[in-house]
C-alpha cells in the first residue's frame, strides 16, 4: 500500500502543478488514525488540506502503528471545502500479531468549523465533528463483551497557533472533548453488556513548529475503560512531522498504548504519509 | 556559606542586569532600512506574480503603497519610522479581501523572509504582529 502511494506522491510533486491551495504550510495538520485532520491520535479543529476560503482540497493518507503485539494500518481519503467542511472515509485494519487474525473498522468522518481562525484570531479555531464507525469483524469484540458493532463518536475541538510563543517558535495547542461508546476507539466494538452510555473523554496535543517545515509534538488521548475482560489505558505519543511542501508530509512517532486486550505495555512506532491537493 | 550566598546573589544580579532586548531588535533582525526595503520589494514581486491577489492592486498607486508598507513594517518592528497611511480597516474596506487572499500574502511573506535569511524567531515575531490585523483586512 505504502510504496505505490509514496511513488505516486513523489511523481505528482515533481510535476509541480499549481494545485497547492492558499493555506499556510502545516496548517492543515496531519491525518489522525481515524481520518480527521489532526495529530496522530487526536482530531483537531483544523480542516484537512490547504484549501482556504472558496477552495477544495483532497487528501490521501496511510499510516502504520506497530506495537509489541499488534499492528494498526490506517488509510483513507479526505475532502474539504472552504476551510470549513471536512469529510473523510477511513479504513483501519488491526492485525493481532500474537493472537492471530485481524479486526477491520471503517470510519466516515464529518467536521465543521464553527468559529475562530487557527492563525489569526485571539479565540481558538473551534470545530465540531462526527465519526460514524462500523466494526466489520464483530465476532471477537462480541465474545469479549461488546454490545454493538457500530457507534458514532461526537467531538468538539479547539486549536490555536501562538506565533513566537517559546524560544521564538510558534506553538500549536489543541484540546478535544469526545463522546464515545467505543472500546479501543471502536476496534473492540461499542458499548458493553453492562453499560451502553456515552463516555466523555479529553484529548490533547501540543506542537512546536521549529520552522515552516518541521514540527515536534506530543499527544494524550484519554480512553474509557468499560470492557470487563481487560483494562483499557490512555494513549500517548511523541512525534516529528516534516512538511515537504503543500502536497506531501511525513510523521514519525513513538506511541505508548498501554494495555490492549490483556497484552500489557504496548509501545512502538507510528509512521504516517499524507498527500494533499487543493483547487 | 556566606561566600556561596554572596556568589549566588552576584550571579543573580549579573543575570538580571544582562542587557534587555533593544526596542528595535526585530527591525535589526529584518536587516534595518535595507532589509525592510528588500522585504517589501520581494513581497511586491510575489504579489505581481500571484493571480489570486494581484487584481486587488489594479488601481493601487504602487510607489505610494511601497513607501507606506516600508514605513509600516519599519514602525511595527521598532524602527525609527512613523507610518503615515490610513488604518488597516480604512485601507481595506470595499476590496472584498478573502481569507485565501490573506493566506496567500502570509505565504509570500514567509517565502520572502526565508529567501532573505531572516531568522525563524524574527519571522515569527513579525507574523505575531501582523496576524491580528486579519480582522481589519478580511471581508470588509
Amino acid at each position: 500500500m505504502k510504496k505505490p502511494l509514496l511513488s505516486t506522491a513523489l511523481l505528482l510533486c515533481s510535476l509541480n502543478v499549481a494545485a497547492a491551495g492558499s493555506k499556510v504550510l502545516a496548517t492543515g495538520g496531519a491525518t489522525s488514525i481515524e481520518g480527521a485532520a489532526g495529530g496522530g491520535i487526536v482530531p483537531w479543529a483544523v480542516i484537512n488540506g490547504y484549501g482556504s476560503s472558496g477552495q477544495w482540497s483532497v487528501t490521501g493518507y496511510a499510516s502504520q502503528v506497530g506495537v509489541d503485539d499488534f499492528t494498526l494500518n490506517s488509510k483513507g481519503i479526505g475532502l474539504s471545502y472552504d476551510n470549513k467542511y471536512e469529510l473523510s472515509f477511513g479504513r483501519q485494519e488491526l492485525k493481532l500479531d500474537t493472537m492471530g487474525g485481524e479486526l477491520n473498522q471503517q470510519i466516515i468522518g464529518l467536521k465543521y468549523k464553527i468559529a475562530g481562525e487557527l492563525l489569526y484570531s485571539a479565540m481558538p479555531q473551534i470545530s465540531v465533528g462526527l465519526q460514524l464507525k462500523k466494526q466489520l469483524d464483530f465476532a471477537i469484540p462480541a465474545a469479549v463483551g461488546a454490545r454493538h458493532d457500530s457507534g458514532t463518536d461526537i467531538y468538539v475541538a479547539a486549536s490555536k497557533v501562538w506565533f513566537d510563543a517559546l524560544w521564538g517558535r510558534n506553538i500549536l495547542l489543541n484540546a478535544t472533548v469526545r463522546g464515545t461508546k467505543g472500546q479501543q476507539t471502536g476496534l473492540l466494538g461499542f458499548g458493553t453488556v453492562s453499560n451502553d452510555d456515552y463516555q466523555w473523554v479529553s484529548e490533547f496535543s501540543a506542537v512546536m513548529l521549529l520552522n515552516p517545515q518541521w514540527a515536534v509534538g506530543a499527544e494524550f488521548k484519554q480512553k474509557p475503560n468499560e470492557l470487563a475482560f481487560a483494562r483499557e489505558d490512555h494513549w500517548r505519543d511523541v512525534f516529528v512531522a516534516w512538511f515537504a511542501n503543500k502536497h506531501l508530509s511525513l510523521v514519525a512517532g513513538h506511541v505508548d498504548l498501554g494495555s490492549i486486550a490483556t497484552f500489557e505495555h504496548q509501545t512502538g512506532y507510528y509512521l504516517a504519509l499524507e498527500s494533499t491537493w487543493s483547487f | 556559606m556566606v561566600v556561596l550566598i554572596r556568589s549566588a546573589l552576584l550571579l543573580l544580579l549579573v543575570g538580571c542586569s544582562s542587557a534587555p532586548e533593544p526596542k528595535d531588535w526585530l527591525y535589526q533582525q529584518l536587516g534595518a532600512e535595507t532589509g525592510v526595503t528588500r522585504l517589501v520589494d520581494g513581497l511586491l514581486v510575489e504579489i505581481e506574480q500571484d493571480p489570486q491577489i494581484v487584481q486587488h492592486f489594479a488601481d493601487t498607486d504602487i510607489p505610494r503603497f511601497r513607501k507606506l508598507l516600508i514605513e509600516q513594517l519599519c514602525e511595527l518592528s521598532g524602527g525609527p519610522c512613523r507610518y503615515s497611511g490610513a488604518t488597516m480597516q480604512e485601507s481595506h474596506t470595499g476590496f472584498q479581501i478573502t481569507q485565501a487572499d490573506f493566506d496567500n500574502l502570509v505565504d509570500h511573506l514567509i517565502k520572502v523572509m526565508t529567501a532573505q535569511q531572516v531568522p525563524v524567531g524574527a519571522q515569527n515575531r513579525l507574523l505575531a504582529k501582523l496576524a491580528p490585523m486579519y480582522k481589519d483586512v478580511v471581508y470588509r
